[in-house]
């Protein structure tokens, strides 16, 4: 209301420090920023927010005007001088590297951000933004429940685990509040555990990352819920060491969070309690798995557990534990706060509420893309992802991570859900979609599913620890051409051999990738391309 | 050697101390020992062993399971190259034998001049803008193999400067 306006006014810009944002240039970026704003006498205030998840857009800079934000990526320090010299500061639109509105980019403005929905917005560790925007709304909910109360309304939601096995989670979250912890063997009584799965240890996904680089809180809160529900007071987050930037921003949070009365003792003040940690793995993707996550947890060496009994009732020291995935748990507030009917009104069939799909490898518009279950694969990769990076024609899309299957064109307008991907003997594990153009050598990825096996397994089947060393050899002849038609069988029997015998899916699953390139891409094994049915034994 | 790892030792105490009351101690432990030291030194595993109550060859099952813990010294930074999936449709393969040739070691190994260990990693979750690389703790995308030269030069200029 002052006249003095230009002089005093201060111009807010946000910097992303997701992990992304970083390493494409986001902190030299800011820095220099900062100088040159300096340098020209204007006053700014830099926001370090996490990422939107446009990462090919990716360091974006936005700038706060009074028509709202307004975005300008991929900036590069080279493009500072020409920003500020047509006033990308009040918002000015000319830029070439301008975007416009934020909110009205199609790839952001089309989706149905319910669980993302504050990502990019907010600086991370501010407790004050979090709140702005709704959260701990579902927590203090939560805390005029009781657990019984709080699982039915999971239950109403249909959350399924987004780690991968795609588990009721309101199912889950009854066992642990049913199971008496008195009856387990420590000793230890009424001890419970919350133990969030954060490994994401699948090529291609990143949205765990983004929910603890963009929205830490509201796995913190995610969390606290769950422990409310199961009446467990102290939980873990098993997180991968491949995520130093997460790492630093999960511990500043807690730490906040605590301070703040949202964690720790005598939580808002209501008289529960429930502590967090983080634990870092250590390089071993089978420590994703939760019965292996839970023995790393333990302190040794990450070898699968059996089943039963399950982990809801024997789970970390022996205690029940939920072990759930960082977006089954980072959907909990939502649920709670709009109720779980909400959530189960997205999505079709019996996948409800919104997955959040993540775009990599070979693709133009990489990102982050959340939206009800059923959207296509192709809606993603064309209408979102603009086609691949090289420009050349897309050949195969890994969906799921590296123990689902390579799809070829013929079935890329497959409805992304549960069942319809488990119809085509496709999997979507943690919605990680990785696109790869005619350069690729299918041979070559279908060696490489055995060899990471070899690097990555367990050690306790045979199949799964002997069968891939096998499997690299065989597939190692197949590409020289020796003796083809006799390893061709080989090769199938022995992935027919690590379904059947293995104990856990890493040896169970990996020849799903080995399989489908065969299969659709046999041409790449040097065998005829018209692969007619009736060649395969039954 | 053994002289180096007297002066060791006494970290290694001070870390087990610090962290041994926690529930299933070991993991923090070796975090905080590779951390501090750059490795683990075989020498503290019966410390440690002791001090957790439980044999030596737990604590070296638990190391030698993992692909993140070593038991001899790195080179001053670390580099690491993501050899999974989406990094691959970018051309990963092509990053990796040229890292590899540039440096002159395979993965695991050292450069002579002792600045830099090369290691492989399974995904940094940077894969919309990959290939991906990290180095010490900073993730660096699109890494084409000039891109990779000039982060290695930039890695020895530090070098020269900090002696
Ligand atoms: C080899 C293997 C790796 C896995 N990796 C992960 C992972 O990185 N993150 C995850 O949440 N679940 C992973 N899972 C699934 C977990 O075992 C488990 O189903 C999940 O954590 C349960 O949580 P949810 O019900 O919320 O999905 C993996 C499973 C297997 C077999
Ligand atoms: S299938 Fe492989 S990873 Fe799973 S339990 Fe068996 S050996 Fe371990
Ligand atoms: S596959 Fe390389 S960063 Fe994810």
């Amino acid at each position: 209301m002052t006249d003095s306006v230009t002089k005093s006014s201060v111009t807010t810009i946000y910097i992303p420090r997701d992990t992304t944002a970083l390493a494409m240039g986001a902190d030299l970026l800011a820095t220099e920023i900062a100088a040159e704003a300096a340098t020209r006498g204007e006053t700014v205030e830099i926001i370090r927010n996490g990422s939107r998840g446009l990462f090919w857009l990716e360091p974006l800079v936005e700038v706060e005007t009074a028509s709202g934000r307004i975005a300008y990526g991929p900036v590069e320090s080279k493009d500072i001088d020409s920003l500020f010299d047509q006033a990308f500061l009040t918002g000015e639109t000319s830029h070439p590297l301008c975007q416009g509105l934020t909110e009205e980019i199609p790839y952001l403005k089309k989706q149905q951000r319910l669980t993302f929905a504050r990502a990019g917005i907010t600086d991370p560790v501010s407790l004050e933004h979090y709140q702005q925007l709704d959260g701990f709304n579902g927590l203090k909910k939560a805390l005029q429940m009781d657990g019984q109360g709080i699982v039915d309304e999971v239950k109403t939601s249909g959350l399924r685990g987004r780690g991968g096995a795609a588990f009721p989670t309101g199912i889950k979250w009854q066992t642990v509040l049913d199971a008496k912890s008195t009856e387990a063997r420590n000793g230890n009584q009424d001890q419970k555990y919350i133990v969030c799965n954060a490994d994401e240890g699948d090529s291609g996904t990143f949205a765990d990352r983004m929910v603890m680089e963009a929205d830490p809180y509201m796995l913190i809160e995610g969390m606290t819920i769950a422990g409310l529900a199961a009446g467990a007071d102290q939980g873990y987050i098993y997180l991968r060491s491949e995520y130093p930037v997460a790492h630093q921003i999960l511990n500043e949070a807690i730490a906040k969070a605590e301070a703040a009365g949202f964690l720790g003792d005598n939580l808002l003040n209501s008289g529960k309690t429930f502590h967090l940690e983080v634990r870092l793995g250590a390089k071993a993707y089978i420590c994703g798995e939760e019965t292996s996550l839970l023995e790393s947890l333990e302190g040794k060496r990450g070898m699968v557990r059996s089943k039963p009994p399950l982990p809801a009732l024997v789970g970390l020291f022996g205690q029940p534990t939920i072990v759930n995935n960082v977006l089954s748990l980072a959907a909990i507030p939502y649920i709670l706060s709009q109720g779980g009917q909400a959530y189960a009104n997205y999505g079709m069939g019996r996948s409800l509420g919104t997955l959040p799909f993540q775009l990599a490898g070979n693709i133009k518009r990489g990102g982050l893309i959340e939206l009800a279950f059923g959207v296509t694969l192709r809606e993603l990769l064309e209408e979102y992802g603009g086609g691949t990076f090289s420009g050349q024609p897309m050949r195969a899309v890994q969906v799921g991570g590296p123990l689902c299957a390579y799809l070829p064109e013929s079935q890329w307008d497959t409805p992304m859900e549960y069942e319809s991907f488990q119809a085509i003997g496709a999997g979507l594990g943690h919605g990680g979609i990785v696109v790869f153009d005619n350069s690729v050598d299918m041979s070559e990825q279908a060696r490489f599913s055995m060899e990471f096996c070899v690097a990555e397994s367990c050690g306790k089947c045979t199949p799964c620890r002997i069968g891939s060393t096998r499997g690299v050899e065989v597939i190692d002849r197949i590409r020289n051409d020796d003796n083809r038609a006799a390893n061709m069988e080989l090769l199938e029997d022995l992935c027919e051999t690590m379904i059947d015998g293995s104990l856990c899916a890493m040896g169970g699953m990996t020849p799903f990738p080995v399989q489908s390139a065969v299969k659709y891409f046999p041409e790449d094994f040097n065998q005829p391309k018209p692969a007619a049915k009736g060649s395969a034994r039954s | 050697m053994t002289a180096v790892n007297e002066q060791l030792l006494p970290v290694v105490a001070e870390i087990v101390t610090g962290l041994k009351h926690k529930p299933g101690a070991l993991l923090p432990i070796l975090h905080e020992v590779q951390n501090r030291l750059g490795y683990i030194p075989p020498d503290a595993v019966p410390l440690i062993a002791e001090s957790l109550n439980q044999s030596r060859a737990d604590i070296h099952g638990v190391i030698s399971f993992y692909h993140q813990f070593r038991t001899t010294a790195p080179g001053k930074h670390t580099v690491e190259v993501c050899r999974a999936e989406a990094c691959q449709a970018m051309g990963a393969r092509q990053l990796e034998a040229h890292a590899k040739t540039t440096l002159g070691v395979d993965y695991h190994g050292t450069t002579s001049d002792k600045n830099v260990t090369l290691e492989e990693v399974y995904c940094l979750g940077n894969c919309a803008c990959s290939p991906s690389v990290r180095i010490n703790d900073e993730i660096v995308g699109r890494v084409t193999p000039e891109k990779f030269d000039q982060l290695i030069d930039e890695l020895r200029s530090q070098t020269l400067e900090v002696l």
